[in-house]
């Protein structure tokens, strides 16, 4: 597996510097590490099991006759560094391990996870996901089979080996183009967080993955003053990544982003209330996508019937030029996955293709329960939770019109361009999206700016609303977090530049 | 472990802090144990259980500050994380505002009985935790034949938690939370399916609301909005709902405290002793309210909650202060956030103020939005009814409320006498003039 080799690139750097601390015994792990032919070895040795040890451990999860069980082994080290009012003057650092049971009865779960990754422990833990069933107990597997997994976030550095020293000053430098980029800057803010996943899936079909999942986020935030009125706002970036990802682009891009985004809005207005033209600016405004569709395409919402999606299969959704996508495989990007927290590898699926209806988003209990294959949609915010059907990346593909053509057909209407979060009600299909920056179009022209205006539809009208999409495809750049009953997952999207014909906009009345 | 073993743990963990190094440690060390069942269509569909731990750490270090927290208990463990995040501390910049709560503020803990930890919490069995999540779903069984699916749920949990400052405070709290509920999907026109639900939590299990009253409710809002659709975008009065009136203030509470107003982020700033909203709005915090969702007898920097006024009579009586900002700005900390917040109650009720409405919109549940903090406009989508003459005419979905909040607050004509006390934020229904809908 690719990402046992990532250790071979890195020298251990004794300045005693390591944000992230770990538990003893992981630690001592790694000066030996040498995974030789098992390539699970790093994986069990940072747990501190084997395949024995997992294996008593199913057996007892099966005690009462559960169809399937899984063991979701975790342990995340996260970092964040943070500068205001001009200096670094705090960090914090998080460490969580532990291991989740599961134990599938039909469509029933039964969960259960220990912070204690011993045997007596683990034990405990699965004869309480047992429950969920009550027949005679089931064979667990003796020996595990590792799934053979692609990467698509190749890193070579451990954040681990990353310096406070480096971050300081890198937080500073930016601090300081803040406060170069434009004399009404008043405060600014930059926070800087990573962290690293170690994930290992084992199932009582005898199949094993593991994932090192590395993820950063840098924000840099300001107020701005003019003529006694205030604005603020922020741009971010975040991805699968290593510091490498923090090119000296990057760097000097943000904080130029976040001052030009916030001085902007001196000058925005707010548009007409009422139902007008949208056109999505090509990037974070796949924010639509996850709202208007992916959420309703999530295969447990359907498998229950209560999604608007719930009968549309094969059916048109929308004009022939849309197409949609959720993908776990583009490189680097914040929603990737090599496996999914079943321990099913990545996937692409066709949510829409040329306007129809294809697949819904499958965990292992949907795609049984529709007699399909998972789509590797299945993840988790933690060993504390159980997976279901969750987006990665969602985005439209190009299509056969530009930008400028979209502008020039409309009248009044507005091009949405920054969000700040959104969210819709399954059942209806009724979703919303807040734009916190964008512009006026006033008789096919871009005018003045607007901002702070919540838009709202309703999914499927506003697919069939869809009359134009241009050729510019973009992938959000910051750092997106989707919440389900509870669990938050990171996700991305995208969007090439999209006109809907009509949608309500919040605005002057 | 025992409350003292958590308590020893704690007391070394400071040690080992100064021993590293530190000059200060805040340490917290929570535990909880939960239990969640979920039904639905009459069959288990989930049922987790589970006991977490977890201890952070702050490092006060020669003016500097870092925070920690781990779920690895583990003394070996330990050993090695609190020198590590010692030696981190020493890499970052001195930042003087920095510092540990003055003593004094942690005097004065009130003496009212809050009873939060129900003692019948142990002797609830797995049997009636399933019977319970059941009964809830079968009470909605065949209620209205559109209804496509029930969801039904009970959860529970027993947290318990020590705060530990180095100068000199040592804090326990332990409660139990009980929620129950239900979620109903119905078929609605063409491919449309409204859903509705309402849970319930409260600290003990005898104060959970019934489950034929939850159940009856989850029907109702889930019947409530078949055949809702947008009606023209107008200026109209906005009538809202008790149970969700908390969300509409809520985004006052950000421009409130102190670090939004040092971080010049607050719409808010400066308004201090001025008329801020109606004079029919006065509002007070108390964390002394018996088996009350946000009562405490103190804060995370183990400052001593006291009763307090925030607004009264439409004036801004004080901010949100906590000890870092409270330096930064020369305040004298008062608590950094909120716990019961209480409305002062009218004199008509939801149903009063309601039929005596010509017209506008009740609103009944929120569709996402935001507000900026900094200005104070903000959009909000909304749902409920169009009200005409007293009178539920025709439930209303997709459609946005926007303005600013300096004007609405002075918009707010009515506060009726009807606080919902399934929250931590206690809001009767309010009745406000001249908010900008947005819809077809």
């Amino acid at each position: 597996m690719v990402n046992m080799s990532r250790r071979d690139f890195v020298k251990v750097t004794g300045t005693g510097l390591a944000l992230a601390t770990l538990p003893g015994f992981i630690r001592s792990g790694f000066a030996k590490d040498n995974p030789g032919d098992n390539p699970y070895a790093f994986y069990f040795q940072r747990f501190g099991i084997d395949e024995d040890m997992v294996s008593k451990v199913m057996a007892e999860a099966l005690h009462y006759g559960g169809d399937y069980c899984d063991l979701f082994f975790q342990n995340k080290l996260s970092n964040s560094i943070r500068l205001q009012d001009n200096i670094v003057n705090s960090a914090s650092t998080n460490v969580s391990l532990g291991v989740g049971i599961r134990v599938l009865k039909g469509n029933q779960t039964g969960y259960s996870f220990t912070e204690d990754i011993s045997l007596a422990s683990m034990k405990a833990a699965a004869r309480t996901a047992a429950s969920i069933a009550s027949g005679a107990p089931k064979a667990a597997p003796q020996t595990f089979n590792a799934t053979k997994l692609m990467n698509y976030y190749d890193t070579s550095v451990s954040w681990e080996d990353v310096g406070v020293k480096e971050k300081v000053e890198m937080l500073q430098a930016i601090n300081d183009d803040v406060f170069k980029e434009d004399p009404r800057v008043v405060k600014s803010s930059v926070s800087f967080s990573d962290s690293e996943n170690y994930i290992l899936v084992a199932n009582s079909e005898g199949g094993l993955s593991t994932d090192y999942q590395p993820m950063l986020r840098i924000s840099v935030g300001c107020t701005a003053e003019e003529d006694g009125r205030r604005e603020n706002n922020y741009f971010d970036y975040s991805a699968r990544d290593d510091i490498r990802f923090l090119t000296p682009e990057r760097l000097k891009r943000l904080p130029k982003e976040a001052v030009a985004r916030t001085v902007k809005l001196f000058e925005a207005t707010t548009p007409q209330a009422g139902e007008i033209p949208v056109v999505l600016a090509a990037g974070s405004s796949g924010i639509l996508l996850h709202e208007a569709i992916g959420h309703g395409m999530e295969a447990d919402f359907n498998r229950q019937g209560i999604s608007v999606f719930s009968e549309m299969i094969n059916k048109k959704v929308a004009e022939p030029f849309v197409n949609i996508v959720d993908n776990g495989m583009n490189p680097n990007v914040r929603g990737s996955i090599n496996v999914d927290d079943e321990g099913v590898p990545s996937q692409e699926t066709m949510l829409v293709e040329d306007g129809i209806l294809r697949s819904y988003l499958h965990d292992r209990i949907t795609a049984k329960h529709y007699g399909v294959e998972t789509t590797g949609s299945g993840r988790r915010e933690s060993f504390k939770h159980y997976p279901m059907p969750r987006m990665r990346n969602t985005y439209m593909t190009n299509g056969p019109h530009t930008f400028d053509e979209m502008i020039a057909s409309v009248d009044y209407g507005i091009v949405a361009e920054q969000f700040t979060n959104g969210q819709v009600n399954i059942g209806p299909g009724d979703f919303t999206f807040y734009v916190k920056a964008g512009h006026l179009i006033e008789g096919g022209k871009i005018t003045a700016p607007i901002k702070d205006v919540n838009i709202i539809g309703n999914g499927p009208e506003v697919l069939g609303r869809i009359t134009m999409v241009a050729n510019d495809m973009k992938m959000a750049e910051g750092g997106w977090t989707c919440g389900k009953n509870g669990q938050g997952v990171p996700v991305s999207m995208g969007l090439p530049s999209v006109l809907v014909s009509a949608i309500t906009v919040g605005g002057r009345g | 472990m025992e409350k003292n073993v958590y308590l020893d743990l704690g007391y070394w963990a400071q040690k080992k802090a100064k021993e590293a190094g530190a000059d200060e440690t805040g340490i917290g060390i929570n535990q909880s144990r939960s239990v969640e069942v979920d039904f639905r269509d009459g069959k288990v569909e989930n049922l987790k259980e589970s006991t977490q731990q977890s201890l952070w750490i702050d490092i006060h270090s020669k003016g500097k500050f870092s925070s920690h927290s781990t779920n690895d208990l583990r003394k070996s463990s330990l050993e090695k994380f609190i020198p590590n995040a010692v030696d981190l501390t020493a890499f970052l910049e001195k930042d003087d505002f920095r510092t540990l709560t003055p003593p004094e503020l942690y005097e004065g803990q009130h003496t009212v009985d809050i009873d939060i930890n129900d003692p019948a919490q142990v002797a609830v069995t797995a049997e009636e935790r399933l019977n319970r999540a059941k009964e809830l779903g079968a009470l909605l069984e065949g209620r209205d034949e559109r209804i496509i699916s029930i969801a039904s749920g009970f959860y529970d949990s027993h947290s318990e938690s020590y705060l530990l400052m180095s100068n000199g405070f040592e804090g326990h709290n332990e409660s139990t939370s009980f929620t129950h509920g239900a979620s109903v999907s119905m078929q609605g026109e063409g491919d449309k399916k409204p859903e509705g639900w309402k849970y319930y939590r409260a600290h003990h299990l005898e104060d959970l609301v019934s489950a034929e009253e939850t159940a009856a409710e989850a029907l109702l809002r889930t019947q409530d909005r078949l055949g809702a659709k947008k009606v023209p975008s107008e200026q109209l009065p906005l009538l809202l709902e008790n149970a969700n009136a908390a969300r509409l203030l809520y985004y006052l509470l950000g421009p409130m405290r102190a670090s939004y107003i040092q971080q010049k982020r607050s719409f808010l700033e400066g308004k201090k002793g001025e008329q801020i909203a109606a004079d029919v709005l006065s509002v007070i915090d108390d964390p002394t309210v018996v088996r009350g969702l946000g009562s405490k007898y103190y804060d995370g920097d183990g400052i001593a909650a006291k009763v307090r006024p925030v607004i009264s009579n439409g004036v801004l009586d004080d901010y949100f202060v906590d000890v870092y900002y409270g330096n930064k700005m020369g305040w004298q900390p008062n608590g950094g956030g909120t716990s019961n917040l209480i409305i002062k109650p009218g004199t008509r009720s939801g149903q009063e103020i309601e039929a005596a409405l010509d017209k506008g919109i009740l609103v009944t549940n929120w569709l996402g939005g935001n507000a900026n903090s900094t200005t104070g406009d903000y959009s909000l989508g909304v749902a409920g009814w169009l009200i005409e003459n007293g009178k539920r005419v025709q439930p209303i979905t997709e459609m946005n409320i926007s303005g600013n909040y300096s004007d609405l607050l002075m918009n707010l004509v009515e506060v009726g006498n009807d606080p919902y006390v399934h929250s931590s934020f206690r809001t009767p229904t309010l009745l406000f003039d001249k908010v900008s809908f947005s819809g077809s």
